[in-house]
């Protein structure tokens, strides 16, 4: 079952065009990571999807129109965001009671289950809990929701190590299953580099590459050359090169296993690699990739 | 939660039988989160009741004398003297309430964009026509009758320590009580309420809502600066006045019916309820219809609005 599905999706603000004819097709059961610079239209994309925006081209999100249909589409769509977006003033009980109220597929039990887990108190106020805490908290509303699409927006921007890698293994083996879909931008790609099977790239508001992560494995390769073998290497047409300690390290996209593996060493680039190669070459330099 | 569990969870029947939920619960709760957000609904008339109370500790030693003394006025002034710590403490709550309903008018729809907290609530499924309708209803309705409410209470508080005083001094309380008429006079409390704050300034609410969803800043000053600008261009292009006489007949009363309940506060018992003439005053239905434009035209922003 397609869960989302985009065709041409267009949004400008102003002159700004934040959304340039953005396709985009997530099947059910998928975790897509759509990666890209600041500004790249990664939460304009999203905002689009969760009818927060209106937009431009085609857009059906579960089957509905989330522009017009953002009330139903809410109960089976659930949304964290790169900033702190729960009221300061909320008291944890209160967003309970309130998310219990409003929310028809919300389990109470659920979401004071992984409360219990964490260190955060009851009666505490948001504006009282640290950053991480935060997202702890709404992490704990939303997992408790049964939807059927979650729309991760930066959701670990500015929390440490610790909290990101709890954030994740909680969402893998408390939240997923194949029912399920989730759609995460993020900057810490490391974070989700083996939880995601979808990939994205953004780039001022055209996506640049869109693949399974399957097929991103079997296609990159990543070569580490000793200066003599480097004008050979550099002949089989590399996608991207860079220095480090003497050693060059070029990346190449579609290249022949054998053929490489007589120059140097090779190894599966990271998705940071390749998005800085990806990336870089669109804009002409790496200053446009903040990883 | 099974959380060691390595097995993948069945697929769940989520399409045979989607939960249902009522209707008036998300409302409930989008009023039940006003109140939590803008406590100063209830604290702020509570706190100038308390006051009141306070002040009237003070006033009770002078109980005794003015009601020795009562025989020797004027029939007709003879309420006033017992009246008018009472007709204060009506009058303070409900300029408290009227206060913080405009406060939180602008600040309704402007609040949750400038803190995004938006987001948040946009991502819960409640519609923009609750959350405004949730929201509306506070100046509407909830302080309103809050405020008859906190009246009556500290009112009867007032009412029973003034008899505890004059029965403690070997005094009669049937003056007190025959004069005050509290219960009459609390009808017409209710009634002013309802009529004037409730019918007749709804479009004001609504339009301080407008501005609160429309606004990017500074609130306050676009919902009085276009009225201005509208009035002071009439008055240089038409030398006319027409606007402002409008604006004024709003919070005066304007039309007769209107004005019987309305700057003739304290009530006095006995005073004509010209429920007919009001219901049927086109002051009342066009503010009503421009209530309701204002309304929807909010709703219609909040849709389009993003935090700021």
């Amino acid at each position: 079952m397609t869960v989302i599905e985009a065709r041409g999706l267009r949004k400008a603000f102003g002159s700004t065009i934040a959304l340039d004819g953005v396709d985009l097709h997530v099947e059910e059961g998928r975790i897509l990571g759509i990666i890209g610079p600041n500004g790249a239209g990664k939460s304009t994309a999203l905002n689009a999807v969760l009818g927060l925006i209106p937009y431009q081209g085609e857009l059906r999100v579960l089957g509905r129109n989330p522009w017009t249909e953002r009330e139903q589409l809410l109960r089976d769509v659930c949304f964290i965001s790169d900033v702190a977006i729960l009221p300061r003033w909320l008291r944890v009980s209160q967003a309970i009671d309130y998310v219990a109220g409003v929310h028809p597929r919300f389990d109470r039990a659920k979401a004071e289950a992984f409360l219990a887990k964490t260190s955060i108190q009851r009666s505490s106020k948001v504006r009282q809990l640290s950053k991480g805490m935060v997202t702890q908290l709404h992490l704990a509303l939303v997992m408790a929701i049964d939807a059927r699409l979650l729309v991760l927006d930066e959701p670990t921007l500015g929390l440490d190590i610790l909290y990101r890698k709890q954030f994740y293994d909680s969402l893998l083996n408390d939240y997923f299953d194949r029912s399920r879909t989730i759609v995460v931008t993020t900057h810490q790609v490391e974070d989700v580099e083996h939880v995601l099977t979808d990939l994205m790239f953004i780039h001022r508001g055209r996506v640049v590459l869109s693949c399974r992560m399957e097929e991103f494995e079997s296609r990159y390769l990543e070569l580490t050359v000793l200066p003599d073998k480097l004008p050979a290497a550099r002949a089989l047409k590399p996608m991207h090169e860079r220095q480090i300690l003497g050693r060059s390290i070029l990346l190449f996209s579609n290249a022949l296993r054998e053929q490489l593996a007589a120059l140097g060493d090779l190894r599966t680039p990271s998705i940071a690699d390749v998005f800085v190669a990806v990336i870089g070459n669109n804009t002409g330099g790496t200053q446009g990739a903040s990883l | 939660m099974n959380a060691q569990s390595n097995t993948v969870p069945e697929f769940p029947e989520r399409d045979a039988a989607p939960p249902t939920m009522s209707v008036t619960q998300p409302f409930y709760w989008s009023v039940r989160r006003e109140l939590l957000e803008h406590r100063s609904i209830y604290v702020a008339p509570l706190s100038i009741a308390g006051v009141i109370l306070l002040g009237f500790l003070f006033f009770l030693p002078f109980l005794p004398h003015t009601v020795r003394t009562l025989s020797s006025l004027d029939p007709s002034r003879q309420r006033d003297a017992l009246a008018q710590p009472f007709d204060f403490a009506a009058g303070a709550v409900m300029a408290a309430a009227f206060l913080v309903s405009i406060f939180y008018s602008v600040d309704a729809l402007y609040g949750e964009r400038r803190d995004r907290s938006i987001l948040f609530w946009k991502s819960m499924p409640v519609s923009d026509v609750t959350t405004v309708l949730a929201k509306a209803s506070i100046p509407l309705f909830v302080l309103p009758m809050l405020s008859f409410l906190i009246t009556v209470v500290t009112q009867s508080i007032m009412l029973l320590l003034s008899s505890m005083v004059l029965l403690a001094n070997g005094l009669s309380i049937s003056p007190l009580w025959t004069q005050l008429q509290l219960y009459q006079v609390l009808l017409m409390l209710l009634y002013h309420l309802i009529t004037a704050h409730m019918l007749w300034f709804a479009p004001f609410y609504a339009w301080l809502l407008l501005v609160s969803a429309w606004a990017r800043r500074a609130p306050f000053l676009w919902a009085i600066l276009p009225p201005l600008a509208i009035g002071i261009f009439e008055k240089v292009a038409f030398h006319s006045s027409h606007f402002f006489e409008l604006i004024n007949n709003r919070f005066s009363g304007g039309s007769d019916a209107v004005a019987s309940m309305m700057g003739t506060f304290p009530f006095h018992p006995g005073m004509p309820l010209s429920v007919g003439a009001f219901l049927l005053s086109p002051g009342l239905w066009i503010g009503l219809i421009f209530a309701a434009i204002f309304l929807a035209a909010a709703v219609r922003l909040r849709h389009y609005r993003e935090p700021i």
